[in-house]
């Protein structure tokens, strides 16, 4: 029963890793239709750029979390935004160009931070408390997945509160079913495209700092890493469905968990399988929408 | 006679490099409603959506005597220019209120206009579009244009596939309408456009091969059989109708 318990919770901070990705992802692609490669990369900077700040106001302290963590959420943002708006904004409806010149950037960032912070992982320090266990039901769950899965729960309930309840969420959601009729209603749709961008990457920013705290380090393929899971999710969960990917991510998380720890460390191959499968059965995934 | 709102010159119109309207001419009067004809596949809905810029286009389109031809789509929306797409096009996962709010630009909306002319949609405010009938979303389809002070509506198909009863209320609002604002409507039902139109451009091969008032058109039987390719029966009915009072028969279409 611990044991269970214990890759539920586990699972469920795992996941919630994913979502954080997968949340940029998957808005991107629904409003935009771009299959953003660099996402990982913005994960990445916040990642380094967060750690960096932290570590210089208060290294492995609450305090000095909190701050990476809003740089991290900032500097993702800005990075994204960035990004959409030199580079992608040129090249909507041209998907090739626009796997091309993402998958070109994520290479290319990839390099220049092992050129600025080295090849080698960097550990990292962290406030004691995330470095203990609580024990619920005899089962020692590892303080840090608290934290994600609180992050990963305001993040979601952040991005719905804004796409319920603001004009601009009202465009994204209308503009992810049917973007012409929205530019028809004379809504300039491209201004939200910069701010899904942002959104995204601040989503993997704060996703970036708390991998540094799941993992204990930094490191160039941080981002990369993650992103492959994130697009499995993103593609299992429905491309463009936020819920879908919430829901895919706690799934592939737990499912992983569970396969490495009952056969024998597959459970990177077990993801695999689940998305053949999703695909195979139901290849919009589990919320996506009809083609 | 004032000047046209809508002016079109040698429009040509491109969907992935293929030539959908051809050297298109014509104008739009600044009241009343003008009727763009033509067998299925002529190039009606295109010439709509190349006046919008929602496809490829060349040409000049001077809207009110300015340019608009170099306009994106929402600038020219913003314009005063308000668009019923053929299918619909509601956005099924947004409430009904929420199709009507998106589409609010004036700071007045004119909600209580909608609200009149279609009752059932305020009822249905907070149910999905999507769930709707298709003549609900025919009407927010209507309502998210009606609900701006627009300069120009260009409505494109709005009584396709929809049932006799819901067909008048749509002519009956697009009657309500055309008072207060010139229409260009693309319609394939003889008995809708006898009601409202007052002239006709009609397409063929994606060009313009009649203008004229639409009685012109419609009372000489060998016009409309070989612009339209129908018979219009509307003939052996009353030629005395208002709007709404004759779209009993929408059968009669030329579908």
């Amino acid at each position: 029963m611990s044991t269970v318990l214990l890759l539920v919770i586990t699972g469920l901070g795992l996941g919630a890793l994913y979502f954080l990705v997968a949340s940029g992802l998957s808005l991107i692609y629904g409003l935009m239709g771009v299959l953003n490669f660099a996402h990982g990369s913005f994960l990445t900077i916040a990642a380094f750029i967060g750690w960096e700040v932290g570590r210089r106001v208060s290294d492995g302290t609450w305090w000095g979390l909190l701050v990476s963590a809003l740089v991290g959420m900032v500097v993702g943002a800005l990075v994204a935004a960035a990004t959409e708006y030199f580079l992608i904004r040129r090249l909507y409806e041209r998907h090739i160009e626009q796997a091309l010149i993402t998958v070109g950037l994520a290479l290319a960032t990839v390099a220049l931070f092992e050129g600025i912070w080295g090849t080698d992982p960097i550990y990292t320090a962290r406030p004691e408390w995330l470095t203990q266990t609580t024990e619920i039901l005899g089962a020692k769950i590892p303080n840090d997945r608290f934290l994600l899965i609180a992050a990963a729960a305001l993040v979601l309930g952040a991005i719905v509160l804004f796409l319920q309840r603001t004009r601009y969420g009202l465009i994204i959601r209308a503009g992810v079913e049917n973007r012409s009729m929205v530019t028809a209603l004379g809504i300039d749709v491209r201004r939200s495209f910069t701010l899904v961008f942002a959104i995204g990457g601040a989503a993997a920013g704060l996703g970036g700092v708390l991998a540094s705290v799941y993992y204990g380090y930094v490191s160039a393929h941080l981002g990369s890493v993650l992103l492959i899971f994130a697009f499995i999710v993103t593609v299992i969960g429905g491309l463009g469905s936020l819920t879908g990917a919430a829901v895919a991510s706690v799934l592939v998380a737990v499912l992983q968990q569970f396969a490495n720890f009952y056969l024998g460390g597959t459970g990177d191959l077990v993801v695999v399988i689940a998305l053949a499968a999703v695909l195979l059965v139901r290849p919009r995934g589990l919320m996506g929408k009809v083609a | 006679m004032s000047d046209p709102i809508l002016v079109v010159e040698r429009l040509y119109g491109r969907i992935a490099g293929q030539q959908v309207v051809e050297d298109v001419s014509f104008e739009v009067p600044s009241s009343g409603v003008t009727a763009l004809l033509g067998r299925n596949g002529v190039g009606k809905t295109s010439t709509i959506k190349s006046i919008l810029g929602l496809i490829d286009r060349s040409g000049t389109v001077r809207l009110a005597g300015d340019r608009i031809d170099r306009l994106p789509t929402h600038r020219i929306v913003q314009r005063g220019v308000g668009y019923v797409p053929e299918d619909r096009e509601v956005f099924g996962g947004l409430t009904v209120a929420e199709n009507l709010r998106l589409a609010e630009r004036d700071a007045n909306p004119r909600r209580e206009l909608v609200e009149r002319l279609f009752p059932d949609l305020h009822a249905r405010r907070a149910q999905r579009a999507g769930t709707l009938s298709g003549g609900q979303q025919q009407m927010v389809s209507l309502a998210r244009a009606l609900i701006n002070d627009n300069r120009l509506l260009l409505v494109d198909e709005p009584t396709k596939g929809l049932a006799p009863k819901i067909v008048d209320e749509v002519a009956t609002a697009l009657g309500e309408a055309a008072r207060t604002v010139p229409i260009l409507l693309v319609e394939q039902n003889l008995h809708v456009i006898r009601a409202l139109a007052d002239r006709v451009v009609v397409l063929s091969g994606g060009r313009v091969v009649f203008t004229g008032s639409a009685a012109d058109l419609l009372d000489d039987e060998s016009r409309v059989q070989r612009y339209l390719g129908v018979h219009d029966a509307a003939d052996e009915a009353s030629h005395d109708v208002g709007p709404a009072a004759s779209v009993a028969e929408p059968s009669e279409g030329l579908r």
